[in-house]
């Protein structure tokens, strides 16, 4: 899906230029030949089944009864959108967005500051350490950190107990404060050296001189870091926010393992699933799939137009483009 | 290179295999069955050798939970997967699979054969709209099992069938904890489910209706009786802190330890319990303090309705060997296999006969206590939307600490109603 809309803003630019030399359009020729049967298998795997999911969301259809299918048009959603248990989860989904990601983005940042300052020897070993959570499977993950927490298995309790809240009776997922805690906790835990790497990307983009330049006016490191450094890493930054919101957006696996939306803790992911698989209703199961990627693409949309994140930096085409940014 | 051409291989073989039958051109029955201690497997083996020839049953292993196993043999029938010879069901679910005529129909005389001396309970639980749609092979019920000590200081006389509310009293007066299902999954229903039928209730009104018209009778009497029950255990925290994510295992690993007083479960506890002292992961002698007894009254006068579980077998529309799926499935229900299948891996027979086999009285001492029950046992509502009113059920009475018995009932009530009208989430 990030592909399609990374390639409609470049390929419009492209048509927009007025005259284009025997060179560049080779080069674009060369392009679709190397991108496009990408493309293609793109729109076959995820245009169709979005498609059909739109189509589907406009019937009532139950798989366990496919007789009684009918055409309810947009009863589903006005179902969905007038109840508390489609917004319940929603809220949630919101909440986890938006705490792990601001949650990630300090850590993420520390530890991109520490890879980038750490010296040359120890960088490729702090780096595979940092990166050793992102590289579990989140399934295994949200195993790992229910048991963590479990009341009859967890150690946490035992080992945590001198803490005011934290008992041998405290059962983290039976409660929506404890259990949303945990399933947050988790998912900051495996992907916070994501964006850890994409901003060490970003840091390694500004220029030594520019720092350099601010300290011999006398900035303070605060200041340069935030007068200097984070402005011109912007581009590095919104993407990596952007990607990330977009991935906790959907989070599943978490909530899946831990709570199986219990105490409240349900996303709208689960919702889906719940309703598609559990319920084998699959109209209202594709409307809330629907509505969840209507909101997918609303986090990219303003993403891309309100704070203008260049998804092609980072690349080769992009990172010039954010030099020369900084430089005006 | 060569280990790919190996795989491919393998993968053409494994297709040919599950696709078509083997070489010598006998037919393969596919048997869908839900993990055991390889039970299933060695009845498949054992009738494919009986059948010399005639067909090869392999067997094909669906997930854990029931509710999982629904999904995958839901998924399967509706997309018309010819595989489906044979499947290990779990009763509740039987209604939804056979109203849109996902079951292939039991032949008459198969059906005659295969159920001359079924235990009431278990045949119930396999029929639908007054017509026997599959095949009982076990029947699971749960009984009260309790530790000797604790009752005697309790003074209660387990000879004579006990109620919830004198275990409750006894449980308290002893400062123990007493072992039930407080985690939100089916086992809510079943609990919920048996406490009105112990009343002589039942939670559907008419279990053929419609979806539109289903009415569930959970705002009554029965219905906030067995509220009043849950939410006592929850509130008083008698089955202690935690509760929340109790289910058939956990409850019975606090009953082996120092808290556990009394415990409503499925019989797979005596082996388990048998086996966790041999291999000292208990005292070895908590086993001689396990007692057994029918399952709790909510009244006194009135013989409680023990939950009914277990596996029928059930024939999918769209297998191509209807008549050898039954002809296996004659092979694998006989009640001398039902009872091997009870010794071996503890799922007691649905057959009656089955029980007199002298090595089930060795293994299981309580077969007897098992074997009534099931003949009262009464089956969770069977209607095809048995999956909605369980998930409400559950919703509206997790967690047990929190549960108002006085509007609980009447919630779920309202709420099943609205779901299965379309007017609400579920």
């Amino acid at each position: 899906m990030t592909d399609t809309v990374k390639s409609a803003p470049a390929s419009r630019r492209q048509r927009e230029k007025p005259k284009k030399s025997e060179r560049a359009r080779a080069e674009t020729r060369l392009g679709w030949i190397l991108a496009g049967p990408a493309f293609v298998i793109m729109l076959a795997v995820t245009a169709y089944p979005i498609g059909q999911a739109v189509f589907d969301s406009l019937y009532s259809f139950r798989l366990t009864a496919p007789d009684d299918r009918s055409f309810v048009f947009l009863d589903n959603y006005i179902l969905l959108f007038t109840d508390w248990g489609f917004w319940r989860p929603f809220l949630v989904t919101v909440l986890i967005t938006v705490v792990t990601v601001a949650v990630e983005l300090v850590l993420g940042f520390a530890l991109a500051l520490v890879m980038h300052r750490a010296l040359k020897s120890l960088r490729g070993l702090l780096r595979t350490a940092i990166l050793v959570p992102y590289g579990i499977i989140t399934v295994v993950s949200a195993f790992a950190w229910y048991y963590m927490f479990d009341i009859n298995s967890g150690f946490v309790n035992n080992w945590f107990s001198w803490l005011p809240g934290i008992s041998d009776e405290l059962d983290w997922f039976s409660n929506f404060g404890t259990a949303v805690t945990v399933i947050m906790a988790s998912e900051i835990w495996k992907t916070t050296p994501f964006i850890a790497l994409l901003l060490l990307a970003g840091l390694a983009q500004v220029p030594d001189e520019l720092v350099e330049a601010a300290k011999v006016d006398g900035a303070t490191r605060w200041q340069q870091f935030y007068r200097v450094t984070v402005p011109n890493m912007k581009a590095a930054i919104m993407v990596a926010v952007l990607f990330r919101a977009l991935d906790a957006f959907r989070i599943f696996d978490n909530v899946f393992i831990m709570t199986g939306g219990e105490a409240n803790t349900e996303v709208l992911a689960l919702l889906a699933y719940r309703q598609s698989i559990s319920r084998l209703e699959i109209g209202l199961g594709s409307a809330v799939s629907v509505v969840l990627f209507a909101c997918v693409l609303l986090i990219c949309f303003v993403a891309i137009k309100l704070f203008k994140v260049d998804l092609a930096s980072g690349t080769d085409a992009g990172g010039g483009k954010a030099k020369k940014g900084g430089k005006g | 290179m060569k280990g790919r051409t190996a795989g491919a291989a393998v993968a053409v073989g494994a297709l040919l295999l599950t696709g078509c039958g083997t070489d010598d051109g006998t037919p393969v029955l596919t048997w869908y069955i839900n993990p055991d201690d390889g039970g299933q497997q060695a009845l498949a083996d054992q009738c494919t050798e009986e059948a010399d020839g005639a067909y090869r049953i392999q067997t094909s292993l669906l997930p854990n939970d029931a509710p999982d196993q629904r999904e995958q043999l839901a998924r399967r029938l509706a997309a018309g997967d010819s595989s489906l010879d044979i499947m290990s069901i779990d009763p509740p679910f039987i209604p939804e699979l056979a109203e849109p005529g996902f079951l292939a129909p039991v032949p008459d005389d198969v059906a005659e054969r295969t159920t001359e001396d079924t235990l009431d309970g278990a045949l119930a639980g396999a029929m639908w709209k007054d017509e026997i749609v599959t095949v009982p092979f076990w029947a699971n019920t749960q009984i009260l099992w309790y530790r000797e000590s604790v009752a005697e200081a309790a003074g209660l006389d387990m000879s004579q069938p006990v109620t919830w509310e004198e275990i409750i009293d006894a449980v308290r007066e002893q400062d123990k904890y007493i072992s039930i299902q407080g985690v939100r999954a089916e086992s809510m229903t079943v609990w919920v489910n048996a406490l009105v039928e112990s009343q002589e209730e039942s939670i559907l009104v008419d279990p053929a209706a419609s979806a539109e018209d289903l009415e569930t009778t959970l705002d009554s009497d029965a219905g906030r009786m067995a509220a009043e029950i849950i939410s006592v255990i929850g509130q008083d925290r008698l089955a202690g802190p935690g509760v929340a994510s109790m289910d058939e295992n956990q409850g019975m690993l606090m009953f082996q330890r120092d808290h556990g007083s009394f415990m409503v479960n499925w019989p797979f506890v005596w082996a388990a319990t048998n086996a966790a002292a041999e291999d000292g992961s208990i005292e070895s002698d908590v086993p001689d303090d396990v007692g057994w007894a029918p399952y709790p009254r909510v009244d006194a006068e009135t013989p409680a309705a023990a939950p009914l579980g277990g596996i029928n077998l059930g024939v999918g529309i769209d297998s191509e060997h209807h008549d050898l799926a039954y002809e296996a499935i004659e092979c694998i229900v006989q009640p001398e296999n039902q009872a091997e299948y009870f010794v071996t891996n503890g799922n007691p027979p649905s057959s009656e006969s089955a029980f007199d086999d002298p090595r089930i009285e060795e293994d299981y001492p309580m077969a007897d206590v098992i074997r009534e029950a099931l003949d009262e046992a009464a089956p969770r509502p069977q209607t095809p939307y048995y999956n909605e009113i369980s998930e409400v059920i559950q919703d509206e009475f997790t967690p047990i600490s929190g549960i108002d018995p006085d509007r609980a009932p009447q919630r779920a009530d309202t709420f099943i109603g609205e779901v299965l009208r379309g007017e609400r989430l579920l």
